[in-house]
């Protein structure tokens, strides 16, 4: 965790009303305390990659909503995903392999299998 | 976290600050906060060991001017690598950016219904679904001893705010592992619940040790309860009993209490208890008189038997 000073110190690139405002819209959702705000690793990391996505890829603060969604979006079914792999994996051989023939194959996926 | 300050502002320069500046600074700083000169005072310690560390830092020009451009940190430590945003983003951390009203898929059900699914293992339609035991849990639980003797009910946490009184069969050792039936992940598409697997840690008792299905102890016992026998109170697994010491009984005599050891239903076990003569005050005068005399008079070799070395 690091406050808002310190990230500011450490992120030479980050301009304090850029990252006032990035939290108003919540884009970047830091923990409140004592009048100023707290950021855990992963705030710190997304603001990094906004910082990316804002100046490297030169995409403007109005295009940045959509891309935060889908890639929130491609995250939280990652995240989902990987739920339901984990409980995949715990189970016993033989249900894997009831799963394994249930699985339909991918429209294509012929072609590249070896 | 602490809030670090930057080395200039330990110091008190500006960014700019030339070489001379930062050393008539820190000059001035190291004696007002020199620990030696401070001894009543242990945070100049602290304060003493920043300004020196900040004035490492800048007094090394090339070091300084790494810092600048922020290829190292105030500590004098290369900047760690980036983490990068999807190295959180699919751990738990990421679901502080979970989409507001997106999918919270909590259970199955959920996640069937997201994907317009018919969740039909739960129903278990026919040969369609397809049902699975639930996973086993594994826990550790620590029995004290008498508990493992005579056995009882010990609750244990299965997760926070869950709990689970595990009954104690008397007689369970160290080691051993309780399957608990169904208590255990739940089970898919109507399959059987999993089960608790928890393995048993006996302590150790300060009195009592165990051999088997019974319990040994040492009994103290003094030169006259030895000599011309006593009645005395021994404790047990299940509380004190009164056992007699018949006249004459030596260090090493076993006397067995039946029925006092690891109290299983059937056959329970015996306690062994091995007597232990101690003599006690043993400047006592009129004993020493006494065996002056008596000694001579009765000749025994306790080492008579002993193979020699």
């Amino acid at each position: 965790m690091i406050a808002l000073e310190d990230l500011l110190k450490r992120l030479k690139e980050l301009d304090r009303r850029e990252l006032t405002r990035w939290v108003e819209n919540r884009w970047v959702l830091p923990e409140r305390r004592d009048e100023t705000w707290i950021f855990h690793e992963v705030d710190v990391a997304r603001i990094e990659l906004i910082l990316e996505i804002r100046h490297e890829f030169a995409i403007d603060e109005e295009a940045l909503p959509l891309v935060l969604g889908l890639l929130d979006q491609v995250y939280d079914l990652r995240r989902q995903l990987r739920r339901m792999c984990d409980a995949l994996a715990a189970q016993p051989p033989e249900v894997q392999a009831i799963i394994r023939e249930a699985l339909p194959p991918l429209v294509g996926a012929e072609a590249t299998q070896d | 976290m602490a809030t670090t300050q930057t080395p200039y502002q330990v110091l008190g320069v500006k960014p700019d600050a030339s070489a001379d500046e930062i050393r008539k600074v820190y000059r001035k700083l190291a004696k007002e906060f020199h620990p030696d000169l401070n001894p009543g005072k242990p945070e100049a310690e602290a304060r003493f060991k920043s300004i020196s560390a900040a004035y490492d830092l800048l007094s090394d020009a090339e070091k300084r001017a790494r810092y600048d451009r922020g290829e190292i940190d105030e500590s004098g430590a290369e900047r760690p690598q980036r983490n990068y945003y999807r190295g959180y983003a699919e751990g738990a951390e990421g679901r502080r950016y979970q989409p507001e009203g997106e999918m919270n898929l909590s259970d199955l059900e959920d996640l069937f219904a997201a994907f317009g699914s018919a969740g039909r293992g739960r129903r278990g339609q026919g040969s369609e679904g397809f049902r699975a035991r639930g996973a086993d849990r594994h826990f550790t639980l620590t029995v004290d001893f008498l508990t493992a003797a005579i056995g009882g009910k010990q609750r244990l946490s299965l997760a926070p705010e869950e709990w689970l009184d595990v009954t104690i069969p008397p007689g369970i050792e160290d080691g051993q592992v309780l399957r608990l039936r169904g208590k255990g992940g739940p089970g898919f598409g109507g399959g059987a619940a999993g089960d608790a697997l928890i393995e048993v840690h006996v302590e150790a008792h300060p009195l009592f040790r165990r051999d088997g299905d019974n319990i040994l102890l040492e009994l103290p016992i003094s030169l006259a309860e030895a000599v011309l026998g006593a009645r005395v109170s021994v404790p047990t697994v299940t509380g004190p009993v009164t056992m007699s010491i018949p006249k004459g009984s030596d260090t090493g005599r076993q006397l067995r209490l039946r029925g006092k050891g690891i109290q299983k239903k059937k056959n329970p076990g015996d306690e062994i208890v091995t007597l232990k003569v101690f003599i006690g005050d043993s400047s006592d005068p009129e004993l020493a008189e006494f065996l002056e005399k008596w000694g001579p008079r009765h000749p025994f070799d306790p080492r008579q038997g002993m193979p020699s070395a």
